[in-house]
């Protein structure tokens, strides 16, 4: 969503979030559980063995600052436990959590209140908005828990309120907007005290699939203006791919694999993950700078032979269009103008195509 | 058969649990004799008051208060009002006016107990699943253990009188407002408080701006049962001395006068659907997840 795209690996940034060897158990008596967890025992063998449910085991992340960070994987995978962990709503079982290099999970309970004040805002699935309340009095709410002045949450509230596109509503209760509206309320209500992390735990996933698609739009909208730093958390990969600066993919609460949108899809790091990608539009994910890596030997290089041009950043489909209008190889290029190479139409398709293969590390 | 299992239960097994109980009345009342003396005069006193008060209101206003009340509560609706109003008008063509004006002090009163101290206990019991699971039993057993059995206590420490109708009414209908405070509190929605925590709402904030006003519909529904069951009481109350319409009740029964009975029997249930429709309304009208009218 920001310009992570275009660079593709995302190294250099300044880490906003670590976590470190998290895990989380759920049951009577989580710490018992944690050597079975060390030797690997699996979640089903320990729920059948002892009763515990591992939600989390040994999750390690740097998530950078100003990036949308997607969580995805399948129901149970354990993706509502890691945002909640980030925030505490779930207090960790065993590892760090680092905000801006500070340890979480050490705060005492009045400096935990003050990061959840100031520092995350929360969007969730069924919007948790408080029903008895107005659109304005539902946005100001982090801010009157904050102590902040009834003028001051009103001036705030209603520029969030506009800016989310719910102007005129502001005295307008919950239940009388559709799912899309009370989900603008959520949205505005975590960026109303301004904090610096967004997490949202399937935010867009109550939501009829065209409204869905309008939200998401907004998101990626509102991040190019805002760059916080956004965990997101869904089960559907397109939102993931179309979202996410990098994804994440959970299976049985283990992290399988990190990586960029086209890193996920076109070298997936096992079949649970391919499995995901498998049936994903490529081209409206792979970008016409990735189809080049599937050119034959020094095909790329025939810049004479480029009949048009075509921006690096560029979705395959985008290019494939262009390729058709011109009827022949096109050039594609990156910043300054430089050409990054010749896309013909063979090399798009085969891009389009190719199955994946399944990363072996 | 062996000559022990046609014996009769064995005397040397006897819990001599009656003089327990008697002697642990005798000492309260003899050790804190002051302190029950002094529950009974701040009771009295705010019940001379309450009761001073409604007498002093004309009849007629009475009336448009209570439909004003019943056109709120129910959502501005006029026939409601209308009809519960004209009820209370009947009960005064009875001529049992002034006595269910001491019945419906009595009865605010033993309400506003219930609620002072319900509604902390109902919060308490929310909180805390160990203090849940050692008031259950207790409230099982006010709600279950036949009323005469406290009247008689109740009396040694209240005295006869409304004091003690006011106590022993407590105690029978404070039940039903602990448990739907508790209830209403556990069963607010999830998401709702895990949004209040995320944005670092401290306890009390979440109590008060979330769990309270969104438990309010169950609550108010407790309120409504616990002044149905005061209601249940008023007969029972008037046999320790409680003035106002059981009494008529009771006067009737020991006259042989059936018209009378009949009359204050049916003047007390026309204040219980006064006051059922009241609570109800309230309990609908504060529910925010019901469509607005
Ligand atoms: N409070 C809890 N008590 C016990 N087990 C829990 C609790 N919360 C989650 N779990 C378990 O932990 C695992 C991970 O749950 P989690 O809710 O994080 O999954 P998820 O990926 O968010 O799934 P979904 O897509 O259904 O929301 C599941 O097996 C779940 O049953
Ligand atoms: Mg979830």
């Amino acid at each position: 969503m920001t310009n992570h795209h275009e660079e593709g690996a995302t190294n250099g940034a300044e880490i906003h979030i670590e976590v470190e060897d998290l895990s989380k158990v759920f049951g009577p008596d989580p710490e018992s559980i944690v050597p079975l967890l060390r030797d690997g025992v699996s979640k089903d063998d320990i729920l059948a063995r002892t009763g515990h449910t591992v939600g989390l085991r040994d999750i390690s992340l740097r998530i950078e600052r100003g990036e949308t960070f997607v969580v995805m994987g399948l129901s149970g995978s354990g993706k509502s436990t890691l945002v909640r962990c980030l925030n505490r709503l779930i207090e960790p079982t065993t590892g760090h959590v680092r905000l801006d290099g500070e340890d979480v999970l050490a705060l005492g309970p009045r400096a935990l209140r003050d990061v959840r004040r100031h520092k995350m805002g929360m969007v969730f699935q069924r919007f948790g908005l408080l029903p008895h309340r107005t659109v304005l009095a539902n946005v100001t709410f982090g801010l009157r828990v904050q102590g902040v002045s009834l003028a001051e949450r009103r001036e705030k509230a209603s520029a969030w309120i506009e800016r989310v596109g719910l102007a005129g509503y502001e005295q307008a209760l919950p239940r009388e907007l559709s799912g899309g509206m009370q989900q603008r309320v959520g949205l505005a209500r975590a960026l109303c005290t301004d904090p610096e992390v967004l997490l949202m735990d399937e935010a867009f996933s109550a939501l009829d699939p065209l409204i869905r698609r309008e939200m998401q739009g907004e998101l990626v909208r509102l991040q190019q203006e805002l760059s916080k730093t956004i965990v997101f958390i869904t089960h559907d990969l397109d939102e993931a791919l179309r979202l996410g600066d990098r994804v994440a993919v959970l299976k049985d609460g283990f992290l399988v694999q990190v990586g960029t949108p086209v890193e996920i899809v076109t070298r997936p790091a096992d079949d649970y993950v391919r499995a995901f990608v498998e049936d994903v539009d490529r081209s409206r994910v792979l970008r016409a700078r990735d189809a080049l890596k599937f050119a034959a030997p020094h095909a790329t290089e025939r810049v004479e032979e480029a009949l048009g041009r075509v921006a690096a950043g560029a979705t395959l489909g985008e290019a494939l269009a262009a390729i058709a209008d011109v009827g022949g190889p096109v050039a594609v290029v990156g910043r300054n103008d430089r050409v990054l190479g010749v896309l013909d139409g063979t090399t798009a398709l085969r891009a389009l195509t190719e199955r994946p293969e399944v990363k072996t590390s | 058969m062996p000559p022990f299992l046609t014996q009769p239960f064995p005397e040397a097994w006897r819990i001599p649990l009656r003089g327990w109980t008697n002697d642990g009345v005798n000492w309260l009342v003899a050790t804190y004799g002051d302190v029950f003396r002094g529950i009974t005069d701040t009771v009295l006193l705010l019940l001379v008051r309450v009761e001073r008060g409604l007498a002093a209101l004309p009849w007629w206003l009475v009336v448009l208060l209570v439909a004003a009340l019943v056109w709120h509560a129910t959502g501005r609706r006029v026939w409601p009002a209308v009809s519960l109003a004209g009820l209370l008008v009947l009960v005064g063509t009875f001529g049992l006016w002034s006595q269910m004006m001491t019945t419906l002090a009595i009865m605010l009163i033993a309400t506003l107990f219930t609620i002072v101290l319900g509604i902390p206990v109902g919060i308490a019991m929310a909180r805390s699943d160990r203090l849940k699971a050692l008031l259950r039993p207790l409230l099982d057993g006010m709600q279950t253990m036949p009323s005469f059995v406290y009247l008689v206590p109740v009396v040694m420490f209240f005295g006869l009188g409304n004091v003690a109708a006011i106590i022993a009414t407590f105690v029978y209908a404070v039940p039903p407002i602990i448990r739907l405070t508790d209830l209403g509190l556990r069963l607010v929605d999830a998401e709702v408080l895990e949004a209040a925590q995320a944005f670092g709402a401290s306890e009390r904030q979440t109590l008060t701006w979330v769990r309270l006003p969104l438990a309010l519909p169950t609550i108010m529904a407790g309120v409504n049962q616990t002044i149905m069951m005061a209601l249940a009481m008023v007969v029972l109350a008037s046999m320790i001395g409680a003035r106002g319409l059981g009494q008529e009740v009771l006067r009737g029964l020991q006259r042989g006068n059936v018209g009378l009975g009949l009359e204050a029997g049916l003047a007390i249930v026309f204040v219980a659907i006064v006051m059922d429709r009241v609570t109800a309304g309230y309990s609908r009208r504060w529910d925010p997840t019901a469509k607005g009218r």
